[in-house]
């Protein structure tokens, strides 16, 4: 592969002086224009690197002559979004959270802005999905132990449940009936029977029997008398479906031996009333939402304590 | 003369070149008119098609051409295009591309010749160059003249003029995507969007630069067709051929007189160079630069005609006829080279295609829905042991009118659903009526809830119609999970 330059004779164009099996390449000139393209190029980029950040450092890049920042760049588009915002905040903040039905524009808002404080706040218990998990509530579903209406899921998240040395907050303790000697281990099996028959897990059996009547003397207080629960007090619904521990014979009896004590802050210590606002209005957008805005009251329970009759023992389902 | 080399590829030695200035002659024939008239109706096409009007009704814009970005419709007259639809748009570009392919294995470059916005903007820049500074003698002496008053009003008065066209051309532009009339107004009054200046700026640069000043330097260096071309060319495909064997050798009229048939057809007068727009010498046979625009066979035959010889010494020729042609044998017929398995093959590619866009265009839905399975949770299980599953559901009506239509469920004979904003669970139902939006997509929780003891997972689907439509128009189907 001899160096041989040579003149192409049907274009008068020099070749490079390769030859590879007889086909040679021209070497044809590039035009004027493109190389004043390719400086130019080369005068951006210089002007580029003077303008903007662009030599790495230890510390970052030298902030150029403009003083360009992606992150302040970021800041400003949320800071612009913020005060876009502001008129909603407001909105919110003046309306009371049994008036947002009747304005469905601000209650979207408000749904949209819950949904991203959720992700923030109450995924790590509740789950990303609000489906909860064993001692943390499914919050999708229709089964609620302190209520589910605008209102009372608002001053749930507000105040919380079982927060220590917060007045407000909803108070209520199941005893430890195997653990303080109050039920005998024989005894539990019995009220475990019997909380079992009343969500149809179990048929009627002596063991049953025997725990219906300490189930009236132990758990109906709370629980009421049908085993139906309270949400005065939190006690959850023994008849339904949903556990919030799980259902099983084991987990009832670990239940009414040793109790349970479930805590939720009360995220007004950490939270803006219109976050918190936000957050019962998308909690209550997730399918189990109440629109009746009065709780279960106590007379209702007993009427139906009348109709209905049996009694059990406890367990913290939810 | 000796300034100008006649043939822009005879390149000096050297890593650079400097661009060589080309000042086509005037010229009158044929392919002269045809280049005329194509002007005359892509130019019109493209300043008055935004212009056009016509009737969507109230809800959607009466502009019978409009690219719409700001809300992704594409309105062509009696068509709107969603952008899921993109795919009709994506067939016509796939069929722009097999028709280049047609025309190339056809006729050449005749897209190239006469057709490319390159080609046409040039030719009238040239025009009026002509018009300004006369025709190429001129147009050379003027180009060696120092610089004085009378130069510097020409050249000004000819930029203007470049200008005013390139502002009109990059200004004609933006009415595509906007409102013309308002957009029009908005402009003048320089309350129209940044990006819209912006656009007119960029593209009256480019059409100044490109059509003034690049012109042929875009066809030889910048344009991927020149290259693409070569692969597509065959022995059949039609090009502009100097019948060099009628033509050679050349020489001048006396010599020709003074030596009868010693030489050729060709006098060597050079006026295929001087109206060549790309500056090249088409005798040296087939080349990049060559865009077949036939000027030099309307220059030549003008050329034919006055010493009385036979025209058609430059001609459209195939490379398989000019071989035949020297060696005596008769040519093939026209319609034979027209319609070869090669042709044909790119037709029927590019009317399948086309035929296949027609059949999607006329099946296409105008209201469809679909669902999407909320993936967390999966399923929620009720206080009664029912299971729930939510969907996000899209009711899309593309019609430019408001519309009531009713969701109906299949399959899962025990579930019921409700919108989760207005409905509830007490009011479930198989099937639900909502009102749509025109030219929107309306977005449902939809919540669909089964007893317990139903089976495990159930396959069913939502179809949509529209209270109008005595028929569903579109399905979608579903699963309910139940985690059992």
């Amino acid at each position: 592969m001899a160096e041989q330059k040579r003149i192409d004779q049907p274009t008068g164009t020099e070749t490079v002086g390769h030859e590879w099996d007889g086909i040679e390449e021209l070497n044809t000139p590039l035009p004027r224009w493109w190389l004043w393209t390719f400086y130019a190029t080369v005068v951006f980029a210089i002007g580029y690197v003077v303008v903007y950040p662009s030599v790495p450092g230890a510390n970052g890049a030298p902030a150029g002559y403009l003083n360009w920042s992606s992150r302040e760049n970021l800041q400003s588009a949320l800071d612009a979004r913020q005060s876009e915002l502001k008129p909603v905040y407001a909105a919110l903040a003046a309306t009371d959270i049994t008036a947002l039905p009747g304005k469905p524009e601000l209650m979207n808002q408000a749904i949209a802005g819950g949904a991203a404080a959720f992700k923030v706040h109450c995924v790590q218990c509740h789950g990303s999905g609000a489906a909860g998990a064993k001692g943390y509530p499914n919050l999708n579903d229709d089964e609620w132990l302190w209520g589910g209406d605008l209102a009372t899921i608002e001053k749930t998240i507000a105040d919380g449940i079982r927060q220590p040395g917060h007045d407000a907050t909803r108070m209520s303790q199941m005893p430890a009936f195997g653990r303080d000697g109050i039920l005998q281990p024989a005894q539990i099996e019995d009220v475990v029977s019997y909380v079992r028959t009343l969500s149809g897990q179990e048929k009627g059996s002596a063991s049953s029997a025997r725990g219906q009547a300490l189930f009236t003397a132990n758990c109906a207080v709370c629980h009421g008398p049908d085993g139906k629960g309270s949400r005065t007090v939190g006690a959850p619904n023994l008849t339904d479906a949903i556990w919030l521990y799980g259902g099983d014979r084991a987990t009832i009896a670990q239940t009414v031996t040793n109790s349970r004590y479930g805590v939720m802050p009360a995220w007004s210590l950490h939270l803006d009333k219109v976050t918190i606002r936000m957050l019962a209005a998308y909690v209550h957008s997730l399918g189990g939402g109440e629109a009746a805005p009065a709780p279960v009251s106590a007379p209702e329970q007993a009427a139906d304590a009348a109709s209905a009759a049996p009694a059990g023992a406890g367990n913290v389902g939810g | 003369m000796s300034e100008v080399n006649p043939d822009i590829t005879d390149s000096p030695l050297g890593q650079y070149q400097k661009r060589r200035s080309v000042f086509p002659k005037a010229v009158d024939g044929t392919f002269r008119r045809l280049k005329w008239a194509i002007m005359v109706v892509t130019l019109t096409i493209y300043y008055v098609t935004p212009w056009l009007r016509w009737d969507r009704g109230p809800y959607a814009p009466n502009q019978a051409v409009l690219v719409d970005l700001a809300h992704r419709r594409f309105y062509m007259f009696d068509i709107e295009i969603w952008p899921h639809e993109f795919y009709l748009v994506a067939g016509l570009l796939v069929m722009a591309g097999i028709g280049l392919f047609l025309l190339t294995s056809a006729v050449g470059r005749a897209w190239c010749g006469y057709a490319c916005p390159q080609t046409v903007w040039t030719d009238l820049f040239q025009h009026i160059e002509r018009a300004v500074d006369g025709d190429r003698n001129a147009q050379i002496r003027l180009q060696n003249a120092p610089w004085g008053p009378a130069k510097i009003a020409r050249r000004l008065l000819k930029w203007s003029l470049w200008l005013a066209i390139a502002f009109g051309t990059g200004g004609a532009w933006i009415f595509y995507f906007a409102d013309a009339p308002q957009l029009m107004h908005d402009f003048l009054h320089g309350t129209a969007a940044s990006v819209a200046y912006m656009t007119v700026f960029v593209l009256t640069m480019t059409t100044f630069i490109f059509g003034g000043f690049m012109r042929e330097q875009v066809c030889i260096y910048m344009c991927p067709w020149p290259r693409i071309q070569t692969a597509m060319m065959d022995e059949k495909s039609l090009l502009v051929t100097y019948r060099h064997w009628r033509g050679e050798p050349r020489g001048s009229l006396k010599q020709a007189q003074a030596h009868p048939g010693a030489i050729g057809d060709c006098i060597d007068c050079n006026q295929c160079v001087a109206v060549c727009p790309t500056g090249i010498d088409i005798r040296e046979g087939p080349q990049i630069g060559c865009i077949t625009c036939a000027l030099c066979i309307d220059a030549c035959d003008t050329v034919m005609n006055q010493i009385g010889r036979p025209r058609g010494l430059i001609d459209y020729v195939t490379f398989e006829d000019a071989e035949k042609e020297q060696a005596g044998k008769p040519t093939t017929p026209v319609f034979k080279t027209l319609f070869r398995p090669r042709t044909l093959a790119y037709f029927m590619l590019w009317g399948g295609i086309g035929l296949g866009l027609l059949f999607a265009l006329g099946s296409r839905t105008r209201l469809d829905i679909s669902a999407q399975h909320d993936r967390n949770p999966l399923f929620v299980r009720m206080s009664d042991g029912a299971v729930r599953n939510a969907y996000t559901v899209k009711l899309r009506n593309m019609e430019s009118r408001p519309r009531t239509v009713r969701v109906t469920m299949e399959g899962v004979p025990q579930a019921a659903m409700w919108v989760g904003d207005t409905g509830s669970r007490e009011a479930a139902g198989r099937s639900f009526e909502t009102k749509l939006d025109p030219d929107a997509v309306t977005k449902l929780r939809v919540f669909v809830v089964s007893p317990a003891g139903d089976g495990s997972r159930q396959e069913f689907s939502l179809s949509v119609q529209a209270n109008d439509d005595p028929y569903p128009s579109d399905r979608h189907e579903l699963v309910l999970e139940r985690g059992e």
